[in-house]
């Protein structure tokens, strides 16, 4: 090996290593720019009357978002009630019962699901309820459960449906990493499975599962499309759940593509409030397993 | 359905000696079992919900509606393909941009940065990943959007003026700014996925090609990079089918033109942002039907895409890497 083929080598890697760099500079760089973007054009619309007061009407200035952020937290919590239960019960049969073949399908369909694009959630939803109401035929009677129409029963079933497979893959992993020992020795005692299963294993897993229900929750707190086609979006207070109902992302979507200044600003406000929303529950849930991901990257 | 007890891929496995056989036993677990096929069922009904939804269109239009380019609301004629054209050129936009940079940065990441740096850095890509499309497209309206008319545009006309892709006029929004903000999106979501990648490539790969005397560059290049090749393109598909399924923060920044043009400056439309922004004006049932046809053409090509990257993570690397989502 001859010195200036070394030297040639050692300043390949060295280019290498700027260049990578650059790169990793230029994709974190976007992350930035909104968050300055946002504070700059957003934080003089925050204040009092943006929490406490409903949208002003159209060319009208002030107005806030009240409707919108309080719609945003039915919402999610509709589709907690649907999200939460499936996903977490479907997580525990993958981990503790199954069949690695069937397991594995399991798995499959749950990762496609996860990219099946959230504007055909909406479609589906909107098909399944909006459209002609969701009624069961008991013994030729019907039963209306849903009335037609755009509703926050809607727009937080498509969110629910979303989180589940999302719930069920995190659930999965989280509940694998609690030892065999655990079950053995509860089993070993008499516990019956299903109560070893609940009261050891999940009890043992539950910060790793409710981590990833809040990064599930966060995922879906920001979705607008899937809502356009089910919640609709509501000027005003949300008297009842068969209403069409205001959420944050579509707020914003509705603002940011009108012709009025002042809805463009609080476009700006409602984005800042969301992001720090869905910034915050990532930043928390990561506090929250720190000990975890330190074990994982050392 | 046989419980698998000497599977050792099942975490929760015991002897069947010891599994309960009562009642509570069996129902829970036939309990879970039905909560875990909700995955099947949700996907037989996407696809009848969508089937069911444009049955007008479909009998109407049958496969003529895939290869016309005609989208007449007026006159009720509908053909998918400026959208299918619109999807395909705003998603290879975004992965020509995205890909190098997230394998660069997936590389940076797992071989070169510096120990301290790289969990800040994890740590903000996945934050980009949680910004919601929505918000991304507010951002691309009133500041990507006239930076690029302002001073990319001209420049990239002044610059490549001669090839037919950067001619006609600079509105701003357009199929190129489209094609930015799902770069800016998928970004995040290769990047993470390589990076996972490329952790799982063995260290002995690495220590191997350090004994030989690579500098750290080499190394990369000879152990790590061609060892998790299949990897990285499972990645690379894995974005695709995110690029094409992109809504909000495309239907916001492209312009929604329904045409079709060899400019990427022109304003231009894709599946996904056709049915966002036409939904609400869709009158006709016919045209709400054709609305559904798109979703139904959109859902084939995503399902298939992201199937086909699910295959190959899953064959790389087992179930030890998941992807992230």
């Amino acid at each position: 090996m001859t010195a200036p083929n070394h030297r040639r080598r050692r300043f390949k890697n060295a280019l290498m290593q700027v260049f990578t760099c650059v790169c990793a500079v230029l994709v974190t760089l976007p992350l930035f720019l909104v968050f300055f973007y946002l504070l700059k054009s957003g934080i003089g619309a925050v204040n009092g009357h943006f929490f406490t007061q409903l949208p002003a009407p159209p060319g009208e200035t002030g107005g806030g978002m009240a409707n919108a952020i309080v719609g945003t937290f039915e919402l999610l919590g509709l589709a907690a009630l649907v999200g939460v239960p499936v996903g977490v019960l479907g997580g525990v049969f993958l981990s503790e019962y199954g069949h690695s073949r069937l397991n594995w399908w399991v798995r499959f369909a749950a990762d496609v699901l996860n990219g099946v694009p959230s504007i055909i959630w909406g479609m589906v939803v909107y098909g399944l309820i909006v459209r002609h109401g969701l009624g069961l035929n008991l013994f030729g009677a019907q039963v209306g459960l849903i009335d037609r129409g755009y509703s926050a029963w809607a727009g937080g079933l498509v969110l629910g449906l979303m989180m589940i497979p999302l719930i069920m893959r995190t659930s999965e992993e989280v509940l694998r990493l609690v030892p065999n020992g655990y079950r053995e020795a509860a089993l070993a005692l008499g516990i019956a499975q299903w109560r070893t299963v609940v009261q050891i294993v999940v009890r043992t897993a539950l910060k790793g599962i409710i981590t990833g229900i809040l990064l599930a929750l966060a995922r879906v707190a920001g979705e607008t499309a899937p809502l356009i086609f089910t919640a609709f979006g509501n000027q005003f207070w949300n008297r009842s759940l068969a209403d069409p109902i205001a959420a944050l992302p579509l707020q914003i979507y509705y603002y940011a593509i009108g012709p009025y200044e002042d809805w463009h600003r609080q476009a700006w406000a409602g984005a800042l409030v969301l992001l720090l929303l869905i910034t915050v529950i990532n930043v928390s849930v990561r506090v929250l397993t720190r000990d975890r991901f330190s074990q994982r990257h050392s | 359905m046989a419980m698998a007890e000497s599977d050792p891929n099942v975490a929760g496995t015991i002897p069947r000696a010891l599994a309960g056989r009562r009642f509570g036993d069996r129902a829970f677990k036939w309990f879970t079992l039905l909560m875990a096929l909700t995955v099947f069922v949700l996907i037989v009904l996407i696809g009848c919900e969508l089937a069911d939804g444009s049955h007008l269109a479909l009998r109407q239009f049958g496969w003529r509606f895939l290869v016309s380019s005609e989208w007449d609301p007026v006159s009720e004629q509908f053909g998918a393909l400026p959208f299918v054209f619109g999807t395909l050129v705003s998603s290879a936009i975004g992965l020509i941009i995205a890909v190098p940079l997230s394998i660069a940065t997936a590389v940076y990441l797992t071989e070169l940065a510096p120990q301290w740096l790289r969990q800040p850095l994890t740590i903000f890509i996945e934050l980009l990943a949680a910004v919601p499309s929505v918000i991304l497209g507010l951002w691309g309206i009133f500041v990507m959007v006239p930076w690029l008319r302002v001073h990319l545009f001209p420049w990239l006309k002044g610059a490549f003026g001669f090839l037919p892709l950067f001619q006609g006029p600079i509105y701003g929004l357009s199929m190129l700014a489209g094609g930015i903000i799902i770069a800016i999106m998928v970004l995040p979501i290769i990047t993470s996925m390589s990076r996972e990648i490329l952790r799982s490539v063995p260290g002995l790969q690495r220590e191997a090609a350090y004994a030989l005397g690579a500098t750290r560059w080499e190394v990369t290049r000879i152990a790590v990079l061609s060892y998790a090749k299949k990897g990285l393109f499972g990645a690379v598909i894995l974005g695709l089918g995110r690029a094409l399924g992109e809504t909000m923060a495309v239907t916001m920044v492209i312009g929604n033109n329904t045409q079709i043009a060899a400019s990427l400056f022109a304003p231009g439309n894709t599946l996904a942002s056709a049915i966002a922004n036409q939904f609400a004006e869709a009158t006709g049932d016919v045209y709400l039907s054709a609305l559904f046809e798109l979703g139904l053409v959109l859902l084939g090509v995503t399902v298939l895409v992201n199937a086909f990257a699910q295959l190959i993570l899953k064959t790389f690397a087992g179930p030890s890497v998941t992807p992230q989502n």
